[in-house]
Formats: C-alpha cells, structure tokens, sequence
C-alpha cells in the first residue's frame, strides 16, 4: 500500500494545531480544534484507501487494480455529515453561553468547587455522640454499660 | 427468512416515531400517545427477538443486499438481544415518568415538541449500537445517541445546563474521533470493518500492531463508558439535566460504552493481553468512584459518583474473561441498568416533594411519603448488594468466578469489589439517614416544603407509577435470577467462542481462529478456554 506523503504531513499539522487548540479555555477555540481534529482524522481516512485510481464505476475491460478505493470515501463522507451536525450543535451553545454569561470561556462546576471546601469533619457524623435524652429514665445496666464495667 | 429479519425494526420503529412526533408538534396529546405507542411496540418486538434467540440461536441481517464482509450485518445473539429488552424496558418507563412531569409541569423546563422526537432518536441509536455487526455502523449509532443525549443535556438552555453540556458535548466528540482514528488504522491495517470478518482477520495481524488497535479501541469505549481515569466528566455533566433524562443516560449510554467493551474484548481481541491493565483499572474504577460519592452532599452527584464505581465491576467481570466471570458482568449490567435508572427516577420524586436533592436541605421523607421511602429504599439496597436482591447476586457471581480465577491480582479485585459493596452502603445510608430518617428540623437549610404535610399534588401518579413499575422490574431480575444467569451463562459462552457469531455472519465455512497467544511468543493456537490468565 502506497500513501501519500504530503496528506500524512498534513494530517500531522492539523492533529497537532487541534489538540493544542481543544486544551484552550476558550469555547470558540475548541471548536475548531475538534473540526482540525475531524478533519485530520478524514484525511487518515483517506489514507488508507491506498493510492489514486479510476472511479470505481464497474467497467469490463479495466483491471480491479486500476480502481480506487470506494470505501473510505463513504466512510468519510458519513464523518462529514456528523461532524457538521456537531459543529452547527457547539455554535448554539457557544451562543448561548455568550447571551447567558457575557463570556466565551468554560466555567467550573460551583458544586465541584463547594465539595473540595468542605472540611473533613462534619457535624453531623463526626462529633462527639450527645447525651442520652430518651425518654426512658437511665437504668443502671446502661450506666454500668457507659462506664464499661461488668453488668 | 425469520424472525432475525425483524431485528432492524428495533431501530426503524423509534426513527418513525420520532418523524412522526416531530410532524405532531403542535399537538402535544397525539406526540405522547405515538411515541409510547411505537416504543412499547418496540418492547413486544424485542421480546419476541429474545425469545426466538433463546430457541434458535444466533441470527444475522444483511442489509441492503449487500453480502458481508461487504455490506453492514446486524447481528442477534443473545446478549445483545438481552440488552435490547432491559432497554427498552427502561426507555419506556423513563418515556412515561417524563410524560408525567411534562403533564404535572406544563414543560416548562422540558418544551415537549424537542423532547419526544430527540428520546426516540436517543432510543433508535442505542438499539443500533446494540444491534450492529459493522465497526463503523457502531460508530454511527454511537453518534446517533450521541447527538440525541446533546439535545436532551442541554434541553431549555438554562446556565448551568449549558455549562455541564459543553464538558459533554468536547468530551464525547473526543471519544467519537478517537473511535473514527481506530476505525480508520483497523480498516487499513486488515481492509475490512464487519466485526466477523475483523474476528478473523485481526488474529493474522501483528501482535504489536493489534495491541496498538486494541488500546485505541479501549480508551474510545473507555471514555464512553466511563471507566476510571476517563471517568472526569460524567459526574460533572450528568447532574444538571431534567431526572428523567439524567435517568435513562445513567442507565443506558454507560452501558453502551460496556457492551462495546465486551466486544471488543470477546469478539475481536479474545486472549488475555489486556487483562491485567483492564483489573487494574476496574480496581481504580471501583475505589476512587465510591471514594467520591462519600464526599458529595447532594443526591444526583452522589449516584452518578457511583454510576463511575459500579461501572469498575462490569470491567471486573469482562478483564476475568472466562465463562463465569462473563456471565456474572452480563448479569450485573442487566441489574444495573434497572437499579440506577430507577434510582435516578426516585430523586426526581425526592426534588418535587423535598424542594431540593441535596441531603442538607432534606429530612423527614419516611414520615411524609412512606411510599417515597420505600420506592428510595429497595433500589437503594439493591445498589449496595444486600441479600437476597440481584445486586447481591450479581456480585457473589463476580467474586466467586474471582476467586476461581485465583491469581493474586484477582483476589485483590474481590477484596476491593466487597470494600466498593460496604462503601456503597455507607453512601446510601448517609442520604437514607438524612433525608428519609430525621425530622425536617435538623436539616441544615430545610425547604420549605418539607413542613407541608398537605403537599401530595406535588407527586403525580403518572410520575409514582412508572417509577414503581421501574423498582418491580428490578425486584422481578432478583425472583427470576436464575432464568437470568442460565442466559447470562449461555451468552458468555457464546461469547467466548465465538463460532455462532462467525458462522451466522460469514457462512457455516468461516473457519474460526484459535485464541492468540500473548505477545506471540507461541504459536497460534487453541489455548482453553475459561482459565482467563
């Protein structure tokens, strides 16, 4: 199988430029990371059809060898169409985090950040147990249970 | 022609519905009706397929008249038809219970005309997913409820939905592209994507080459399904969505990323190669999930926490990779997906009748809706794996075929699945103490609410029915557990040898290849199989 070198390097730049662009903090950023990352990985796609050939248009007298791959090329096309589908979906959140927040970037999770606060203890579970307030008057058994002597 | 033929209906059914839902918008009654219609549909459908499955064994569906290895197959066996019914078991109750709030609410938070073409389309995909013998076309179910599960993360476009969808929607566009690279090398290293053929094709290939498409693999399905290191994100975004919608993606699209996993690891890369990194992970899994849930205070962030961790026994159970450790994670994913669906249905009743899901402001539940208690209290011990409920069983199955597996990392798994099992009910305990035991005074900020005895308008029957309905279908996997382990049994079976599924696809001549041997250092050959390492 032969490949193209000139896609391989392309292929290479645009996996790299969109990782780095998907660890931004800004939205609009990783959108087009992840549309560079859809990208590269169609032309990986592309690459493993093997070289250029003929259109695979069924003709007697051509050699199968002369034909180039269909495969790939539909897959690519159907990763197109997904892609598209996903990118249009991200400009409406993006919007939508702009006419909500004023803003273009990610934001904590206020829970995540309230959680990581709390300290260790908790009142509830960790203090000292109360005194007895039952309405049962205290028996000596529990008295002597208390002080950990014989019953 | 059989009944097989019929399996494509599965994703169809719920494609029309949703065309046909999203043509009703304006009419909200005839969208109900359609769509509940068409999915119980579905339900009696899948039903029949299992049956026939059980009787006849695997069967396969060319599509399109393109024969495999050529054309995309779907393939019934018994697993993936188990998974179709518990499914859309689910699916349909969710589809009520939020029929019931959109009812109660007048959609307010949920606009109805999106909500029911986008459920079904979320429905369709799974069962594609579930159904497909075709790499890519696992692919394009995966997206299909991919994109589906955006809409309905971010339905209403409040602020914090929004926020949790975008980590959402990166994180999962990550893990498609991921897929599509894996895609991509698997079709250029073996020039073929229908699962049965790459069963035989991938055992021809390198080792190296093959541990390096089987990585790949993983991670995608790892990050979908939520296994450790990749687990970040699914505590974060699943919280903020309307219950019902946070219920059927805590039961379902987990377990898609887990049934991708099991074939992988069956049908594509059977051996053990990846076994150990796989124990240690489900280990992790399982510890640093519970771990997390401990910490939380508010009841959805805390089942999602243990969504992570429970995951980690599933991965348990497929790393083993012998007959009893496989049918054990066979049967645990079928629990699951109903304990933890219903357990999210039940703190969508807890927000409507104690204002708040956080166990701070909650307290005194037992005494104002004993039906709310119990309904919390069976799906909740469930979880934890008390006897005699399926959880239990589930997770005796998983430690016994541990224990028979016998190797020090495996016992190590056993000891940390029963620490995962005490944490969980130490979890669970803390929010039944909370929000069911103690009076509504000691709450820290108590809802107001909690103090209006009169207040049962505030859980509508159409809301307590399914939920019901929901927590019954989970005590009927604990009264027919054993039918459940005999086909959780036959399915790993089949699983593991992998002739039925070869042959329904390629023919009764497909010859099948033997186990490869670890690292190639033997040659290929039949190694025994249900003694995992």
């Amino acid at each position: 199988m032969s490949v193209n070198l000139t896609l391989l390097i392309v292929m290479g730049v645009l996996y790299a430029c969109g990782i780095y662009l998907i660890l931004e903090r800004s939205l609009t950023r990783v959108l087009l990371g992840l549309m560079l990352l859809a990208n590269a990985t169609n032309l990986l796609i592309l690459a493993t059809g093997g070289y250029a050939g003929l259109a695979p248009l069924f003709n007697k007298s051509t050699d199968p060898r002369d034909y180039n791959d269909p495969l790939p090329q539909a897959l690519i096309l159907t990763s197109i169409v997904i892609s598209f589908a996903v990118t249009a979906f991200m400009l409406g959140i993006i919007y939508r985090t702009w006419a909500l927040a004023r803003q273009d970037d990610i934001q904590d999770d206020a829970e995540d950040r309230r959680v990581a606060k709390t300290p260790s203890f908790d009142a509830e579970d960790d203090s000292v147990v109360p005194e007895e307030t039952s309405e049962f008057p205290v028996t000596a058994v529990t008295e002597a249970a208390k002080e950990g002597g014989p019953l | 022609m059989n009944i097989a033929s019929l399996a494509p209906l599965a994703v169809v059914l719920p494609i029309l519905g949703a065309a046909l839902t999203f043509a009703l918008n304006r009419n909200p009654l005839a969208q109900r009706a359609v769509s509940i219609a068409l999915l119980s549909l579905t339900l009696l459908l899948e039903c029949w397929l299992l049956a026939s499955v059980w009787t006849t064994g695997t069967a396969s569906v060319t599509l399109g008249g393109w024969q495999p290895p050529f054309g995309v197959v779907m393939v019934v066996d018994q697993f993936s038809s188990l998974m179709l019914v518990v499914s859309s078991v689910i699916s349909l109750a969710v589809l009520v219970y939020a029929t019931g709030q959109g009812m109660a609410d007048g959609d307010r938070e949920a606009p109805v005309s999106i909500f029911h073409p986008t459920y079904l389309i979320l429905v369709a995909g799974v069962s594609n997913a579930f159904l497909t013998g075709d790499l890519f076309n696992l692919y394009v179910g995966f997206e299909i409820l991919l994109t589906a599960s955006y809409v309905l993360m971010t339905l209403g476009g409040t602020g914090p939905r929004i926020r949790a969808g975008v980590t959402y929607v990166v994180v999962s566009v990550v893990s498609s592209v991921l897929f599509l690279i894996a895609i991509a090398m698997i079709y250029g290293a073996t020039g073929t994507i229908t699962m049965a053929d790459l069963a035989i094709k991938l055992a021809e290939l390198d080792p190296g080459t093959r541990n390096l498409l089987h990585v790949m693999l993983l991670v995608a399905f790892g990050i979908k399904a939520a296994v450790f290191p990749l687990s970040f994100w699914l505590p974060d975004s699943y919280p903020t969505a309307p219950a019902p919608v946070t219920a059927v993606f805590a039961g379902l699209l987990t377990k898609v990323g887990v049934y991708a996993m099991v074939r992988t690891e069956t049908l594509l890369f059977p051996g053990d190669t990846l076994n150990t990194p796989l124990m240690v992970v489900a280990l992790l899994t399982m510890l640093v999930g519970i771990l997390g849930a401990i910490a939380q205070s508010d009841i959805k962030r805390l089942l999602s926490f243990t969504l992570v961790s429970h995951i980690g026994y599933m991965v348990f159970g497929l790393a083993m990779s012998s007959v009893a450790g496989l049918a054990a994670a066979v049967f645990y994913v079928a629990h699951h997906i109903t304990v933890q669906t219903s357990l999210f249905l039940v703190t969508g009743l807890i927000e409507r009748r104690g204002g708040s899901s956080s166990v701070d402001r909650l307290g005194g539940l037992a005494k104002l809706s004993p039906l709310l208690a119990l309904l919390f209290f069976i799906p909740a011990m469930n979880l934890a794996g008390i006897p005699p409920f399926s959880g239990f069983l589930g997770k005796l199955g998983l430690l016994q075929a541990g224990i028979a597996l016998g190797t020090p990392l495996a016992i190590t798994l056993v000891v940390g699945g029963v620490v995962t099992s005490l944490l969980t009910l130490l979890a669970i305990a803390r929010v039944w103490n909370r929000a069911f035991w103690r009076k509504p005074e000691d709450a820290d900020y108590p809802a107001a609410v909690l103090k209006d005895t009169a207040a049962v308008g505030l859980l509508p029957r159409t809301m307590v029915g399914p939920t019901a309905a929901l927590v019954v279908f989970g005590v009927a996997l604990t009264v027919f557990a054993g039918p459940l382990f005999q086909l959780a049994g036959n399915s790993a079976e089949q699983m593991l040898d992998r002739t039925a599924y070869i042959h329904s696809v390629l023919g009764g001549n497909a010859k099948v290849p033997g186990i490869a041997a670890p690292q190639g250092d033997a040659p290929t050959g039949a190694v025994p199989q249900g003694g995992g390492k």
